[in-house]
């Protein structure tokens, strides 16, 4: 198979879409002339011109309401945020509109789009620049939230989002752009709302997703050399549907839980995933739920200290071994 | 209201302030037949009396949270939206009721929307700021103040994306001008040349607040600053409204050009009905207003002037649109409310549709 960069994989995802549906229109800040900001959308607009790949001035709440407002008469746009965090400016477009209108006009009405890019730490850019939302975004019933970790799964994820009748919000992460993975030249779709466990063991459950994904595999990795623990590495992929029967089936095979997310931890995914793990497998827990979280401040700049404060292999080697202990 | 004159960048027609016969004769009105006059009549009266109707079932305690009244407002909506086609579409505020009955949706369900029954438009779960028929391109009905503006540009931009000759009108108020969503709207419009008019519909106050202690400058004559048309009209007459409107609407179908239209009106209710009116106006200032341009009023008498409507067919229209607003409120009266279980249906297009689910997964949480 293939060996190809997350980044290739989400730009080979948005041509099939745009080959197959001519209602599929990719539009953001520097996505054509530019070639995307993150050269995801490299070459787009040589190939489908500017009515399919349009470029948009600074103008978020603008741009993106606009687009909520095209998909409501059967267009389906794709719109890049250059960074997720950007979405605070737009959050009325995304979270009052999209999210709600059609329960509001009683299921007469649906918004078929997708807001996508990159919404993660970890790269010295700051606090304005470093928010991941999913959690905020999943917090409204009506939307979709997904962060695929491979290049394989962002491909086939953000298929199936751009053919998804709600809006799917698909959050990316600049540090993954260039990861590569093997993904099959052929066709494929990954529903939304399937987990997919990325590493399969006995001792411990890691529930994770995103880049936090990676940093749990190499910990997981380190773990079963150094000191012979078995650890299972779930991706949930999705967030909002949520695969929690697969969270469930592992729990019951380790009867221990550590949720690794790049998020702060109040009221966080994670703290929902604990409730729910609590709550629906109790008896199958042989102690409490453990969880490595952002350090919980506003993303510092410092390069090295920021490492520090996300999820990284060392972290998750030590809280697995906390959580074991 | 300070009154300004009318002045469209399209007719270059400074002087034609407020001309009531000249927007008469304008073609789009010379050519309304009898029954289409008597018909504009009717569908302001129509409005006027399901909301004094609404307003009595929100004393009597039969609606909750708040209804905003359009009442002195009719003419604004009825002649805008009497020059729809098929691909043009409307979206307003949350002083949507006038808008809705004038896309022709049938009052029973809008009443019953109020009542927050299962029969309402909305199936009860929007309310009074959230009336939506996409099937007559009324995309609603909408609460945060300029929210709706960038969805209107999108409306536009997905009429212009398919290629069909229509045109959106995004409603807002007054004070909605001062958003930034707004103007990012008007820049979107103006830089990618969309079908869309936005029309303000300036009733001098936004809440409590007058024009002048809100907005700085003309506001129709920001568009200039996007290098847009813009226009302002008196909203009374709704034969200027519909003459005034019809050169925009025809521009943005033929030649897909934005603009923003400024229309004067007044409302006599306060901002909502839980508003008593009393900090920010005089009486005597909507007396005035009643008294000299109630748009219902001045449309009669130029209808019974012209000899188009008798005192007696005038005042039959009256009654049926009074008993009409009755049953209106008796539906509304005898539906049911949705049930708990409807509580989580049309949340999402996939679990209204399970048949056709392609994601897995659980989407509702406890
Ligand atoms: C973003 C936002 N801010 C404030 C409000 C509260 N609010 C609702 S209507 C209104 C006044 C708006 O006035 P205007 O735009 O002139 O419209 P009108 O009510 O006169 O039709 C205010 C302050 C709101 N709904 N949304
Ligand atoms: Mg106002």
């Amino acid at each position: 198979m293939p060996q190809i960069t997350y980044r290739e994989a989400i730009r080979h995802a948005l041509a099939e879409e745009l080959d197959r549906d001519h209602n599929v229109v990719v539009m953001g800040e520097e996505v054509a002339q530019f070639n995307g900001a993150y050269k995801v959308t490299e070459g787009l607009l040589a190939k489908y011109g500017p009515k399919r790949i349009v470029d948009t001035p600074i103008s978020e709440a603008g741009f993106i309401g606009m687009g909520i407002g095209a998909s409501m008469l059967g267009v389906r746009p794709v719109m890049e945020l250059m960074f997720w965090s950007f979405y605070s400016v737009a959050f009325d477009q995304i979270l009052n509109n999209a999210a709600n209108v059609r329960y509001m006009s009683g299921g007469q009405i649906n918004c078929p789009i997708v807001i996508r890019g990159p919404a993660n730490g970890g790269t010295n850019v700051g606090a304005t620049h470093s928010h991941t939302p999913e959690n905020v975004l999943a917090n409204h019933p009506g939307v979709k939230v997904v962060v695929p970790s491979t290049a394989y799964d962002a491909k086939g994820l953000l298929k199936s989002a751009i053919r998804d009748n709600d809006p799917v919000f698909f959050l990316e992460n600049t540090i993954l752009y260039g990861e590569k993975g093997e993904v099959p030249e052929s066709e494929y779709l990954i529903p939304l709302g399937k987990a997919d466990v990325k590493r399969e063991g006995k001792d411990i459950t890691i529930v994770t997703y995103g880049r936090s994904v990676l940093h749990s595999l190499a910990a997981a990795e380190r773990l079963a050399q150094e000191h012979k623990i078995s650890v299972e590495v779930v991706d949930l992929r999705s967030i909002r549907p949520l695969d929690i029967d697969t969270v469930l089936l592992s729990v019951a095979k380790t009867h221990r839980v550590l949720i690794v997310e790049e998020q702060k931890p109040f009221a966080s995914v994670g703290s929902q995933l604990a409730y729910m793990i609590q709550r629906e497998a109790f008896d199958e827990l042989d102690g409490p739920i453990h969880r490595l979280a952002t350090i919980d401040a506003p993303a510092i700049y410092s390069p090295p200290v920021e490492i520090e404060q996300l999820p990284n292999p060392q972290r998750v080697v030590a809280a697995v071994l906390q959580a074991l202990a | 209201m300070s009154k300004k004159p009318t002045a469209t960048s399209l007719t270059k027609d400074a002087e034609g302030a407020s001309d009531p016969a000249r927007h008469r004769r304008a073609p789009i009105n010379a050519q309304l037949s009898t029954e289409e006059r008597i018909e504009l009549f009717r569908i302001m009266v129509r409005i006027r009396r399901f909301e004094e109707r609404s307003l009595r079932a929100y004393q009597a305690k039969k609606i909750g949270g708040f209804l905003h009244l359009y009442i002195g407002q009719e003419a604004v909506a009825v002649g805008c939206c009497s020059l729809m086609g098929k691909n043009d579409h409307v979206i307003t505020a949350y002083r949507d009721h006038g808008h809705a009955i004038a896309v022709g949706m049938d009052t029973k369900p809008l009443m019953a929307e109020l009542y927050g029954k299962v029969t309402g438009c909305s199936k009860g779960k929007g309310g009074s700021m959230h009336y939506f028929d996409p099937s007559r391109n009324y995309w609603g009905g909408h609460g945060i103040v300029g929210g709706q503006i960038p969805l209107g540009t999108g409306l536009a931009y997905a009429v212009k994306y398919k290629g069909l000759k229509g045109a959106a009108m995004a409603f807002m108020g007054d004070g909605a001008v001062n958003q930034g969503a707004v103007h990012e709207a008007y820049n979107l419009a103006a830089l990618w040349d969309l079908p869309v008019i936005f029309v303000v519909e300036n009733n001098g106050y936004s809440m409590g607040t007058s024009q002048a202690r809100s907005s700085a400058g003309d506001l129709a004559r920001r568009a200039d600053g996007y290098h847009m048309a813009w226009g302002t009209c008196d909203g009374h007459d709704v034969y200027e409204v519909r003459s005034v409107m019809n050169e925009f609407l025809q521009r943005a179908r033929e030649q897909s050009k934005p603009a923003v239209v400024e229309i004067k009106t007044y409302r006599y209710r306060g901002h909502s009905v839980a508003d008593p009116d009393k900090t920010y106006r005089d009486k005597s200032e909507i007396e005035e207003y009643q008294r000299t341009k109630d748009p219902i009023n001045v449309f009669r008498s130029i209808l019974i002037g012209d000899q188009v409507l008798t005192e007696a067919a005038a005042e039959l229209i009256d009654t049926e649109a009074r008993n009409e607003a009755d049953i209106a409120a008796n539906f509304a009266e005898a539906s049911p409310f949705p049930t708990a279980e409807d509580i989580q249906k049309d949340v999402y297009w996939e679990i209204d549709h399970p048949e056709q689910r392609t994601s897995q997964g659980r989407l509702f949480f406890t």
